[in-house]
């Protein structure tokens, strides 16, 4: 099982180690470091990486490295999830998940690391029950503790940790009862040069946020389940219930969780809400070329498309480029060659645009490679596969929660060719 | 305030400060005080001579900081051993304590110190709390095993915590049965004989049941260890299956693949012909396809995954091309594997598609991925024989492009192309030609150089290209200037007029000027091929050579059968058996998948890969004299031949020659074997071929030598199973009806797949229907006992036959029997109970794994005392050596040695007995003598009259 993890910043020092076994000496990184040398991106280094003695599993995260150490035959994607369970542990006590943030909560970090993991077997690792054991840091608790001497660790035994819910603690309470579910939808496009799409997924998630007192039992349906024919859920979901009537029904975690993850592929149509055009050109000989964009919304229900970010790797021959954006605003960085156009929202009655030149080195050949454009965009009140929830009931308690319910589509990986 | 501040002091007198703290009387103080130590310890400081002042700090009532000296504890015991026993009596108590918070992080943390005199002191605790009413401290105290285990494995085994371990599947929490699966599965893994996780269907039953509640963690233990189990048949098959298919839906991706790898091993065994199969491979394809909308470090892992199923059941995946294609910002390690895996489901349905976007990534920056690219064009080329054309006009229009690393790519797929249809796109070759200045890389040029002289006759100015690159002969690498040498003598044997000179001159580079053995010797063959007859030069140089395959970059089948087992493993990661790197797994048990339904018996074919198999298998001609069989023959047996023994080259060419003739006498004597062997046997590497039969080869060898030694290598590396072969007499009338108010019963006994069973055909030749049949066995000799009850489930109607097979165990009451095999059995119907005795071949009873080691044969049998030795004539047999020690072999009959002295071979045998008795046997056999000896050894001499009996029915049948 997980032998040890280090932590090691983005500049590749080890700032935090933590071993739950006998101890593996910090020198085993030296194996990652290489890898990390031969990387010609942060992000390019091997997830796997042997040793002679130890496997390294690493994952790259809010730009630090959580290496995992193991040193017997261990499921790797055992290790990988458990990793972002740390991270997401991290980001839920301390807010945001920086080396300073976990250095700031040293202590707090050992605390829970030692409960996430018992001789590297995962031990506690939902937030319900870890936030039990250990209190997460405020400022408040802080200044309490200091006048009055107790402590952030729970005295008592989770109690969720042995219920058939171990997801939910007793004894919730509310004085206002609410429930929300975020539907959330990521499109993944490759758009070829002529403007016809190669592939399109959807990557969906409804995540919820749900204080309810007591023991709720929610059941959520939908219009069009259809859809939804590769999920995962929440373990609170009953699967049988799913595969029988095509309803979620499940006793929510408290607080704020994942309910289902969906994934509706490339063989069902996918509607693309923006399209581009573009005329991105070099000429033999010449030292000058054409950068000419325009973007326009496309199947978008009538919804308006926001927070557009276009950018796109220029090639490595482009010294400079000089460009003039119909709306927002453009930075060119000459060193590592990015282009980036903030747009903001699309205006179908004004398309934005962004036209000029580039400059090449003076005598130096075409350029081969073609630029890939990737477009960021958020559309509000939309969910592009058409998703649309029915109704949600609630049973096992008596009050009337407050319901809301909200859709969003957001461009995942959205890349044109040119 | 945060807990930086615990960094700030980094003065001078740190370790005093903090020593006074420790010592205050102010809670308060103290707990800050150790946070401070513990602040220290995480960044690497050496605060250990805190120890004492912080162990003080732990009789308290406060939790955290009681948590907070376990942490120093843990780290700090193995260097203060002595001052970490100031904390057992701490412990002892805590492991009492009414809150099961502090009974399970007392038992938990101790097992975490990895000191001797700690461990002592935690068996009791650690007793108590595997029993403890709560189940959250069952649950630690399983996992403590594990870490106890792995301190001290022989305390653990002393102590019986295996066997509650064992208890805790059963528990009725499944938490706890997941983490004693989980600590079960981790001890397993350093004792990989150990029978730790039975599996039976009720502890799977248990599992299953316990796999729907647990956590995530929890169910890829399970998964991982229901992976372990072979389903009896195909409807248990089904039912694991189904209750596995919801795991599929999880958010956890390793609950996810552990689920695919459960049903990819299982699936094996369904019959393709079931509609559930097909309702299954279709669930398998959106999990796999939703791993990889993961983050990239899972997609990595998914991929690696996928690349196997894609191999083994390629139809998962065959509409879903599209995700695996590349996104231009996706890690270099997730395009590569995605690359992979789109050739792998390249087909010509989809073929236009991934051609457009490898043509797309061919235009890429990153300079290894273009590569891998454009080579990936090349396998589409060879692949999908229909987009040849295709994919070769596209790879000259990336010639086109000029690009330094894409053309010298290029030229080396076209060459595996041209390998792969020859004369075909020999129009593109003037295009290549144009690029010959560019190429730089070894690889390249090579490739190049072959183009030209395979196609030299076709190329006007082929000599002018290949004398320019001769002018930097020496500076070339080894693998241009090897295939330089080739395409000039190539060149030469086409158009021998107008290029003497050029060839004269490479000879003489090769052969005279190079320090390069390799290239000198090839440079002589050549010289001498041409200088005494340029017809065999031609022939040998110019020979035909056979087309290449996709198959060459597939996974070998018998080790992707092993990492299908071995899915979502680091085995799966890398593409290796575990056996192959995983440290401390030494004797890895093989897996395999079960084998499907209607196939017959499963079957024990070797498990290592082809090659593994063929260098397993020793040698069974004795090299040289100082071997130590050698001395031992020597010593006691026959006298050293005078010559000694002859080089070992030769023998193995004796032994063809020998197995030629044993081959032929075999077809004539009407065995059914294929006469390969007999065209073959004469050439040295068939010898050696037959002088390695034992070890690896299917203990199961019916049809002797003759059917030839290649014939068996190809089956090892195929690992297609064979029939087993063990000897099994014809059946006969045990029970006739008259005695038996019309009950008939014929039987034998048989050993299949290492089981025994016994085979009946039940005759109801009464005139009223037999229902309710039941048998029983009297104490034997051998303890033999039906495994299960007799399975006649239809009522047997007048004139009506079953035939029964009856699996044996031989864990039944021993009661030493007149003769020795006989067989006490009652057989019951609804009519009465009738009695028979029978007897068994002892060769029944012969184990698989009876093989002795050489030397351990040599110390038993000079142990054994002569008086133990009996020797037996077997007369009028036909068989040469060779093929004698084949079929002794498919009977568990286990030759370990042999020597010819004086034309007579010895065979030195073993055969090891159920109940662990060990018979030597040494056997005779002089060509042209019918007759052969055996001497048996055994500590039970009375076996041997038995065991003789079974040689000479296996040997005659």
């Amino acid at each position: 099982m997980i032998h040890s993890l280090f932590l090691v910043n983005a500049s590749g020092d080890i700032f935090l180690e933590k071993h739950w076994k006998s101890v593996v000496s910090r020198s085993v990184c030296d194996y990652f470091f290489e890898a990390l040398e031969r990387a010609t991106e942060p992000e390019n280094v091997p997830p796997v990486i042997p040793t002679p003695h130890h496997y390294l599993i690493s994952v790259l995260r809010h730009r630090i490295y959580f290496v995992a150490v193991i040193q017997s035959e261990v499921p790797p994607l055992f290790v990988i999830e458990f990793l972002h369970r740390v991270v997401d542990t991290f980001q839920d006590y301390f807010g945001v998940c920086t080396e300073a943030a976990i250095k700031d909560n040293v202590v707090v970090v050992y605390e829970l690391l030692e409960e996430m993991l018992d001789n590297g077997f995962p031990l506690a690792t939902e937030s319900n029950i870890l936030k039990e054991l250990i209190k997460p840091p405020t400022i408040l608790r802080t200044m309490v503790n200091t006048i009055t001497g107790s402590t952030n660790v729970g005295e008592q035994l989770p109690t969720g940790q042995l219920s058939v819910v171990p997801w939910r603690r007793t004894g919730v309470k509310y004085t206002n009862n609410e429930a929300y579910f975020d539907v959330v939808e990521e499109i993944d496009a490759i758009i070829d040069k002529s403007g016809s799409t190669i592939t399109a997924e959807i990557q969906g998630v409804i995540d919820a946020c749900v204080k309810l007192t007591g023991m709720p039992d929610l059941t959520l349906s939908f219009m069009n389940p259809r859809l939804l024919d590769d999920v995962s859920f929440h373990p609170c979901v009953r699967f049988k219930r799913w595969e029988a009537e095509r309803i979620l029904s499940f006793i929510p975690p408290d607080g704020n969780f994942r309910l289902l993850s969906y994934h509706v592929s490339s063989q069902n149509l996918v509607a693309i809400p923006v399209y581009v055009k573009h005329n991105i050109t070099f000429r033999e000989g010449s030292s000058q070329g054409r950068f000419d964009l325009t973007l326009g919304p496309k199947q978008t229900m009538g919804k308006a498309v926001e927070s557009v970010l276009v950018s796109s790797q220029l090639p490595r021959g482009v010294l400079n480029a000089n460009l003039n954006p119909s709306q927002g605003t453009y930075t060119f960085d000459p060193v590592t060659k990015l282009l980036s156009w903030d747009v903001g929202k699309i205006n179908p009655q004004k398309l934005p645009s962004l036209k000029g030149t580039m400059s090449l080195q003076a005598g130096a050949s075409k350029p081969d490679e073609n630029p890939t454009i990737n477009i960021q965009f958020k559309i509000q009140q939309m969910a592009i596969s058409g998703l649309k929830v029915n109704r949600l009931d609630m049973y096992g308690e008596k009050y009337k929660p407050f319901k809301g319910i909200k859709y969003m589509t957001k461009a995942g990986k959205f890349q044109v060719r040119t | 305030m945060t807990d930086s501040k615990y960094f700030t002091t980094t003065k001078k007198g740190e370790i005093f400060e903090l020593k006074a703290e420790l010592n205050s009387d102010k809670k308060e103080k103290k707990k800050e005080a150790v946070k401070k130590v513990i602040a220290s310890m995480t960044v690497g400081k050496d605060v250990s001579a805190l120890f004492p002042d912080v162990v003080n700090c732990m009789q308290t009532d406060n939790l955290e900081l009681k948590k907070l000296v376990y942490l120093y504890l843990m780290n700090y015991a193995k260097s203060q051993p002595d001052m970490a026993i100031m904390a057992v009596n701490t412990f002892v108590k805590d492991c009492e304590d009414p809150n099961p918070l502090i009974r399970a992080l007392a038992v938990r943390t101790m097992g975490c110190i990895r000191v001797d005199k700690i461990t002592e002191y935690l068996c009791e605790p650690l007793r108590k709390c595997l029993k403890d009413e709560d189940p959250y401290v069952r649950k630690t105290a399983a996992v403590c095993v594990a870490k106890l285990h792995d301190i001290n494995a022989q305390l653990v085994e002393d102590q019986g915590f295996l066997d509650t371990l064992k208890d805790l599947i059963s528990d009725s929490n499944p938490m706890v049965v997941a983490n004693a699966v989980a600590a079960l599965s981790e001890i397993a893994e350093s004792h990989p004989n150990s029978n730790l996780l039975d599996l039976n269907p009720q502890t799977i039953n248990k599992l299953l049941t316990a796999l729907n509640e647990c956590t995530e963690w929890g169910q890829i233990f399970i998964l991982d260890c229901l992976a372990n189990y072979t389903p009896r048949d195909d409807r248990e098959s089904q039912s694991i299956c189904e209750r596995v298919t919801p795991r599929l839906s999880h958010a956890n991706s390793a609950v996810v693949l552990s689920a695919v790898k459960v049903l990819m091993k299982f699936m094996e065994m369904l019959p393709k012909d079931l509609d559930y199969y097909g309702t299954l491979l279709k669930k398998l394809a959106p999990p796999l396809v939703t791993l990889l909308s993961a983050e990239p470090e899972l997609q990595y892992v998914a991929l690696r995954n996928i690349n196997l199923i894609v191999q083994r059941r390629p139809e998962i995946l065959k509409h879903e091309m599209k995700v695996f294609f590349v996104k231009y910002n996706d890690p270099i390690y997730v395009k590569l594997e995605k690359l992979d895996i789109m050739i792998r489901l390249a087909s010509q349905a989809n073929i236009a598609q991934v051609l457009a976007e490898l043509k797309e990534y061919a235009t890429e920056v990153d300079v290894d991925f273009v590569r891998k690219a454009v080579r990936a064009i090349g396998r589409c080329a060879i692949k999908v024989e229909q987009s040849a054309e295709r994919c070769v006009s596209t790879l000259l229009d990336l010639i086109q492009t000029k690009v330094n690393y894409v053309v010298q790519e290029a030229i080396v797929v076209i060459k595996d192309i041209f390998r792969k249809y020859p004369n075909k796109y020999e129009s593109v070759i003037a295009t290549l030609c144009e690029n010959l200045d560019s190429l730089d890389e070894p690889e390249a040029r090579a490739a190049m150089i072959w183009i030209v002289g395979e196609y030299a006759e076709r190329i006007d100015n082929a000599d002018e290209l290949l004398e320019s690159f001769l002018e930097g002969f020496h500076d070339e690498s080894t693998q241009v200037q090897l295939q330089l040498l080739t395409a000039i003598v190539k060149l030469f044997l086409k158009k021998p007029t107008e290029t003497q000179e050029l060839v004269q001159q490479v000879l003489s580079l090769a052969t005279q000027d190079s320090d390069n053995p390799d290239l000198r010797d090839r440079g002589y063959i050549y010289w001498r091929l041409l200088s005494t007859d340029p017809v065999a030069a031609k022939e040998v140089v110019l020979a035909e050579k056979p087309l290449i395959s996709e198959e060459t970059d597939l996974i070998e089948p018998t080790l992707l059968e092993e990492l299908i087992c071995h899915i979502g493993t680091l085995a799966s990661v890398y593409h290796k058996p575990p056996s192959a790197f995983v440290e401390g797994s030494r004797g890895v048990q093989h897996k395999r998948l079960p084998g499907s339904a209607g196939s017959g018996e499963s079957v024990e074919s070797p498990d290592a890969g082809s090659a593994a198999g063929v260098s397993d298998a020793p040698p069974a001609v004795i090299p040289s004299q100082g071997d130590l069989l050698g001395d031992l023959l020597n010593l006691d047996l026959t006298p050293p031949s005078a010559t000694g023994p002859p080089p070992a080259a030769t023998s193995g060419m004796q032994m063809g020659a020998m197995d030629l003739l044993g081959g032929g006498l075999d077809s004539l004597m009407g065995d059914e074997s294929e006469p390969l062997g007999g065209d073959l046997g004469g050439s040295p590497a068939m010898g050696a071929g037959f002088g390695a039969p034992p070890a690896a080869m299917p203990a199961s060898f019916n049809a002797p030598v003759s059917s030839g030694g290649l014939d068996d290598l190809f089956d090892l590396g195929g690992g297609v199973g064979m029939p087993m072969g063990a000897y099994s007499p014809p059946k006969a009338i045990w029970l006739p009806a008259m005695k038996a108010k019309g009950l008939e019963i014929l039987g034998t006994f048989a050993r299949r797949a290492g089981v025994i069973q016994m085979e009946m055909t039940l005759t109801n030749k009464a005139m009223s229907v037999m229902t309710d049949f039941a048998i029983q066995f009297n104490k034997n000799s051998f303890g033999l006992t039906p495994a299960g009850p007799l399975q006649v489930l239809t009522p047997l109607s007048p004139n009506q036959s079953i035939e029964v097979a009856l699996p044996l165990n031989t864990v039944g009451p021993v009661m030493k029997m007149d003769p020795l095999n006989n067989l006490q059995v009652a057989v019951k119907n609804n009519i009465d109970v009738f009695y028979f005795s029978c007897q068994y071949p002892i060769s029944m009873l012969f184990v698989e794994d009876g093989k002795m080691e050489r030397q351990v044969f040599l110390a038993t049998w000079k142990d054994i005392p002569n008086d133990n030795e009996t020797q037996f004539q077997i007369k009028d047999c036909h068989l040469s050596s060779d093929a004698a020690s084949n079929k002794l072999q498919g009977s568990s009959i286990f030759t370990i040695a042999k020597r010819t002295v004086d034309g007579q071979d010895m065979l030195y045998q073993s055969i090891k007995l159920t109940n662990g008795i060990w018979v030597l046997a040494e056997l005779r056999v002089q060509a042209g003598n019918p007759n052969y000896t055996v001497s048996l050894k055994c500590r039970a001499p009375e076996v041997s009259q038995c065991v003789f009996q079974s040689y000479e029915a296996v040997l005659k049948n």
